[in-house]
């Protein structure tokens, strides 16, 4: 009691929020946490080629990087593998959501387990795992000696398989809020089964299907790991290039078109959180 | 919740195509990797074959796996992970236990600005601690202007730790957040209340209070650090090699899978005994009522 007649208002023992030194943690961990990020951003934007020092402001890197055909084939053939894994990892998604949301089923704790296997592993288990199946099945051979874009198929299937457990979680977590008297109330005026899932299931379920969707894009664009290892020799996606670029040292142009990708991830991102957020007003 | 046997139309229709897409490019190519952790390459004329194996012909892989070399690499990839994941402890609690006490507008901001980094490439992350570490990167510029330096900070153990904590930094902060966030705050205001240091609070009531999310925490950083390959690859020296690395070089350039599949359900196994030993955690502190 000695201390607290000399307290100001914010100053209780449990205010640690307004704390100087966990002020001050918190400015210089966030500022380890961006500065890396930032300066690439901003030396994306700079005209020396060495990249160290300061010397104004350009697109030239930009334009270069556009210009630079391996690194658009790339960025497109990273695009086009995430649109399409995007689709399947959703419906497979979304299909295992309704399952464990609505059934009671023997072994079904088993069943989770085993869906959230993929998440769970380390992903060059994962990546070699595949890269095996693949060469020993034949579809490695089957799928590089096919025109683009189906030659992009052996990662498409290792994308969705790591993405689709994801977008189940996610929209799993959005079906918990329903209220199933909606659906009881469906039936009982005659819809069928179908009727009672797509319009009254459905849009429910859309915010949710939104942020594994978009979730689910950025793994897909992000993944290294996995399409390291089951890519073939020819194709080559955006994380991949990036690495192989990296590896012979540091450029202007990595710095454009990585400022491209962060830029389209954040964006994702931020609309999933978004879409994700906790319904504020309707209670399902 | 239904009964699956009320429905089994819609049961089925929703079950089989996650299950079979499961089972066939996951369940089915662990299964090979299984198998060819037990084979060898073929011997064909007395020359040891590229892409010709022996089946599942018995523990070899694994004997090897136990060598001193690879057990150095094993033993130095758990010092490692371990070491990372208690930095990210040490550095992600005060962030989570600010964020907590933090005004409730600021809050979302705040997680949003933990978490957006965990969304951008891990590449692009890695790749830009390069640029400000290496030689003529800006750490060293602005060193420089003090006359100091330049100092080779890349490409040893302290650079891929220091990469493995700036990588997986969210995954431990948001468990933590989650717990603290729980955390009945009358306990700390009873503790201080009763005479104990802020110091005492802290050390006797919320780190015991919010266990489950430090051990949370741990496993969900130490698992992706152990099976690691991207970060000691880009930021190691030669010597800064992981298990992530041999795997790697076993199905690149050594061209030896019945070697590598072997490593890798040793990753595996590992990863399973850090979740069965949370697993066990979480049923601990159920007893105890948090």
């Amino acid at each position: 009691m000695r201390s607290a007649a000399k307290l100001k208002p914010g100053q209780g023992p449990l205010d640690y929020g307004n704390r100087t030194w966990l002020k001050v943690l918190f400015v210089s961990i966030f500022f380890i946490l961006y500065a890396p990020i930032l300066t690439l951003i901003a030396f994306s934007f700079n005209t020396d080629r060495r990249g160290i020092v300061w010397r104004g402001f350009t697109f030239d890197n930009y334009v270069k990087a556009w210009n630079n055909d391996s690194l658009i084939e790339a960025l497109t053939n990273s695009l086009v593998i995430a649109f399409v894994a995007t689709i399947f990892a959703t419906i497979l998604g979304a299909l295992a959501a309704l399952l464990l949301w609505r059934f009671r089923f023997p072994m079904k704790g088993g069943y989770e387990g085993f869906m959230a296997l993929p998440i769970v592993i380390p992903e060059i288990c994962m990546g070699v795992a595949l890269l095996l199946f693949f060469v020993n099945s034949g579809m490695m051979g089957f799928f590089v000696s096919m025109p683009w874009p189906l030659n992009l198929g052996n990662i498409i299937i290792a994308h969705v398989t790591f993405c689709f457990p994801f977008v189940a979680v996610v929209v799993r977590s959005r079906l918990v809020g329903f209220n199933r008297q909606l659906e009881e109330a469906s039936r009982d005026l005659g819809a069928s089964e179908w009727q009672t899932f797509w319009s009254v299931i459905l849009p429910y379920m859309k915010p949710g299907l939104i942020a594994g969707a978009l979730l689910a894009f950025t793994l897909s664009l992000d993944d290294f790991v996995i399409t390291f290892f089951t890519s073939g020799p020819e194709t080559v996606t955006f994380p991949v290039k990036v690495y192989s670029l990296v590896r012979r040292g540091v450029s202007p142009e990595i710095n454009a078109a990585s400022t491209v990708l962060i830029v389209i991830t954040v964006v994702a991102t931020v609309l999933a959180m978004k879409l994700q957020a906790p319904p504020k007003a309707d209670k399902g | 919740m239904d009964n699956w046997k009320q429905n089994p139309r819609v049961f089925w229709t929703l079950g089989l195509p996650p299950s079979i897409w499961l089972l066939l490019f996951f369940i089915i190519p662990l299964g090979f990797l299984f198998v060819m952790s037990f084979s060898d390459k073929a011997v064909i004329d007395g020359q040891i074959s590229i892409n010709e194996y022996d089946y599942l012909t018995g523990f070899s892989n694994y004997i090897r796996a136990v060598d001193p070399l690879y057990l150095t690499i094993m033993w130095k990839s758990i010092w490692i992970s371990a070491l990372a994941t208690a930095l990210c402890l040490v550095v992600a609690y005060p962030i989570a236990f600010g964020i907590c006490f933090a005004p409730n507008r600021w809050k979302p901001l705040l997680l949003l600005l933990v978490v957006l980094p965990f969304w951008i490439n891990l590449l692009i992350r890695t790749y830009a601690l390069i640029a400000v570490f290496r030689t003529r990167g800006y750490v060293n510029e602005v060193l420089g202007l003090v006359g100091l330096g330049p100092f080779e900070m890349l490409y040893n153990d302290f650079a891929v730790i220091f990469g493995l904590v700036y990588v997986y930094m969210p995954f431990m902060v948001l468990p933590l957040y989650a717990t603290i966030e729980r955390l009945d705050k009358s306990f700390l205001e009873a503790s201080l209340d009763l005479g104990a240091s802020q110091f005492q609070t802290f050390l006797r009531v919320t780190v015991p209070l919010t266990m489950p999310g430090i051990i949370s925490g741990v496993i969900l950083v130490f698992i992706p650090c152990l099976g690691t390959f991207l970060t000691p690859e880009l930021l190691g020296g030669a010597n800064a090699i992981m298990i992530g690395n041999v795997i790697e070089r076993q199905f690149k350039a050594a061209n030896d899978w019945p070697f590598g599949a072997a490593l890798s359900f040793l990753l595996m196994y590992a990863t399973f005994g850090a979740l069965a030993l949370r697993y066990l955690f979480t049923l601990r502190s159920k007893g105890v009522g948090v």
